[in-house]
């Protein structure tokens, strides 16, 4: 499954990079894509863990720019 | 300027007033602190605030706790004004950063306001409007003059003009009437249209388009990744180099304050934000200046492929040609004019469906009266036709219908088919009939050599002959002809064998047949692709219109776009690396070090949104006057 997500307050595309790389760790992502100018996440992974894999991405998104949050 | 940008503003502009104040003061001692922790609270506790809090969740080295540890340092060792002013003049720079990027991505997504919001639909007798979404295929929709078409469809009532610019960037409005196939995003300027859906919502012209260009980031080019990787080494390297700026040297001299000094200086250079910033910004920059266009690129390592193109490869028909049938040239015998020869010919061939046919009456400016046909056409099965014409016994064909007919006439000479007149037993003349070549074809080759593509060549499945006289005629260098697809493929293959180092090879086809040969060449460029779903999948780059003027257009953002790139990553390690050397030698204040991090970024951000400003685009000449 492949899914898109809008950021809302991404500041620093440092930081961008490194949501990114941490995501991509995460088992069963397939692809993913942080994207700072079009603030988009762009996330494909496991059908079965999607929903798991997703508020795992947004804890990382939140622990790496504390203000930033994800639309789900 | 949003609100929370204003916010700051308000913040820097005060703490910058109490700044000086404090400053002028002649407090002395604990009082002095105090005058300078105000300002520096006002503009920095947020950032403090957020340092802490990384630390507690396990993010060690971000810029927040950079700039903190370097403003606690300056407070520590008493260099107050520095500290405030550190803080101040970082949040000044983030602040235009966030503006500067900001304004970048509002002018990208402003490019896709063709999102439509919604849809006048006819549902039992009445007008509702929805949701483009929830319109289904088959429904009937009506578009008013000024409005976007929401879906695609099929005019069933009216006609108008459209503004095809967001899909094509062809400010010439295209006329459409009933039976004409419509696309979504194109704004209807004229008379009210009634239109038959043909596709839903997701997948009409619209929606694929703006998923394309969204989705473009995700493709990322080499130089981009090179810059992740740089980041994620640089910060650490930097990090403990300040370190060990700070405690050996100490060691030795017991000097302290003034090698922490330095190291603090360090620490505010070790951001690497200025190249991670403006490097996927300048990329998104330039497929946002190209899809202003209608050059759609699939993503940034498209730009850096087709920026270093060296050979261009062409299919022919609907490349570089119309791909349909027009007539080239006439060429009456002694004593008939062109008028004439064109009016016979057009007036045998009034019944016929045949693409000659066809494109003989086109060729017609005024089309002539059929009231002065006579009785019935006459097929020749694979010759002609024969017709009576204002009472002269007419014939229209081939060489040899004429020569079987007792007309002596002359042997073509030119490319094309050759369509005889003969009226009244005598020699009219011949029509020229041949698949043109586009009017901008020429200047679109003379552009790519200009812009520094070194060899140009043609891949047809058409003869030597057609082939040779096509590539004579706009200037291409060397031809391949007679190919069935397959052979294409092994074309392509061997002109990547003869790339020079480096060099990249684009291939521009109509995406129709040549999938195969779009996925092989390095960089795979679709032509006329506007409601063409096929060519959109196949190829890396696509051109929203048919028009070959475009290619160098396209190669010439990609190639400011990497220029632009490369000046960003020069001018941000320069400075840094200047800044660190310096910085250990004690020549550099902490002021020029807050430069280096938040100024360059600065200024690269403002580079890297020049790559936005699609080049001037020469306009196509007129189409050469026909002998017509």
């Amino acid at each position: 499954m492949k899914k898109t997500y809008r950021f809302e307050n991404l500041g620093c595309a440092n930081c961008a990079a490194k949501m990114e790389a941490a995501i991509e760790k995460l088992e069963g992502v397939h692809s993913v894509s942080v994207n700072f100018i079009a603030q988009k996440l762009v996330l494909e992974a496991e059908d079965a863990s999607f929903a798991d894999i997703l508020t795992r991405s947004a804890a990382i998104c939140k622990k790496i720019e504390p203000h930033c949050g994800l639309r789900l | 300027m949003r609100r929370a940008q204003i916010w700051t503003l308000v913040r820097i502009l005060c703490s910058a007033v109490l700044l000086v104040a404090a400053v002028l003061s002649p407090l002395e001692g604990l009082p002095r602190l105090v005058s300078f922790l105000i300002p520096f609270a006002l503009v920095g506790a947020d950032i403090v605030y957020t340092a802490v809090w990384s630390i507690f969740h396990g993010q060690v080295f971000n810029e927040t706790l950079l700039m903190s540890i370097a403003c606690i340092g300056a407070l520590a060792t008493e260099q107050y004004p520095e500290a405030v002013f550190v803080m101040l003049f970082y949040q000044v720079g983030e602040l235009f950063q966030r503006y500067a990027v900001g304004k970048s991505r509002h002018s990208i997504t402003q490019l896709m306001q063709l999102r439509p919001d919604s849809a006048n639909v006819e549902r039992d007798g009445e007008l509702e409007t929805v949701d483009p979404e929830e319109v289904a295929v088959g429904e009937v929709i009506l578009v008013k003059p000024g409005e976007k078409i929401p879906l695609d469809g099929t005019v069933l009532d009216g006609s108008s003009a459209l503004d095809t610019a967001a899909l094509t960037g062809e400010s010439l409005p295209r006329d459409v009437a009933w039976g004409d196939a419509v696309l979504s995003g194109c704004v209807n300027l004229a008379g009210p249209l009634r239109i038959e859906v043909t596709k839903p919502f997701e997948e009409s012209t619209v929606s694929k388009m703006l998923e394309l260009v969204e989705n473009a980031g995700a493709k990322k080019a080499k130089t981009e990744r090179f810059i992740t990787r740089f980041a994620r080494y640089y910060t650490p390297a930097v990090v403990f180099a300040a370190i060990a700026l700070a405690v050996i040297p100490s060691l030795f001299d017991q000097n302290w304050s003034q090698w922490i000094h330095r190291a603090l200086i360090f620490l505010v250079v070790s951001c690497p934000c200025a190249l991670v910033i403006s490097v996927p910004l300048s990329f998104f920059g330039g497929i946002g200046g190209a899809s202003k266009a209608g050059i759609l690129i699939k993503g940034g390592n498209y730009l850096e492929v087709l920026a270093r193109a060296e050979t261009m490869a062409f299919d022919k028909t609907g490349t570089l040609t119309r791909g349909s049938f027009q007539v080239t040239a006439l060429r009456p015998a002694q004593g008939y004019e062109n008028a004439e020869l064109l009016e016979l010919a057009a007036l045998a061939e009034h019944f016929s469906n045949h693409p000659i046919a066809r494109s003989i009456r086109a060729a017609c400016p005024i089309p002539p009266h059929p009231e002065r046909l006579g009785g019935d056409v006459e097929e020749c099965a694979g010759m002609g036709v024969r017709a009576e014409i204002d009472g002269q016994t007419v014939y229209v064909g081939n060489r040899r219908l004429l020569v079987d007919a007792g007309i002596p006439c002359p042997e073509a000479d030119g490319v094309g088919a050759a369509v005889y007149v003969g009226a009244d037993g005598q020699y009219v003349g011949y029509l020229l009939i041949a698949d043109a070549v586009k009017p901008g074809a020429a200047q679109a080759i003379a552009s790519l050599k200009a812009v520094g593509i070194r060899k140009t060549v043609m891949l047809t499945g058409d003869t030597e002959v057609t082939a040779r006289a096509v590539a004579q005629s706009v200037g291409i260098d060397e031809i391949h002809a007679s190919l069935l697809p397959a052979d294409k493929v092994e074309a392509v293959e061997g002109l990547l064998g003869e790339l020079p180092r480096g060099g990249s090879l684009a291939y521009v086809g109509d995406g129709i047949n040549d999938a195969p040969v779009l996925s092989r060449a390095d960089v795979g460029i679709a032509m006329g692709a506007l409601g063409s779903d096929a060519a959109m999948e196949a190829a890396d780059i696509v051109l929203m219109d048919d028009d070959p003027c475009k290619l160098p257009v396209a190669i010439t953002i990609a190639r400011k776009t990497m220029r632009i790139v490369t000046q960003n990553i020069v001018f941000a390690l320069v400075i840094k690396v200047l800044v660190l050397v310096l910085s250990a030698l004690g020549f550099v204040s902490m002021w020029a070090a807050v430069f280096a991090d938040v100024g360059v970024s600065v200024i690269a951000i403002l580079n890297a949104m020049r790559a936005l400003r699609p080049p001037v685009q020469e306009s196509a000449p007129p189409a050469p006057a026909q002998d017509a």
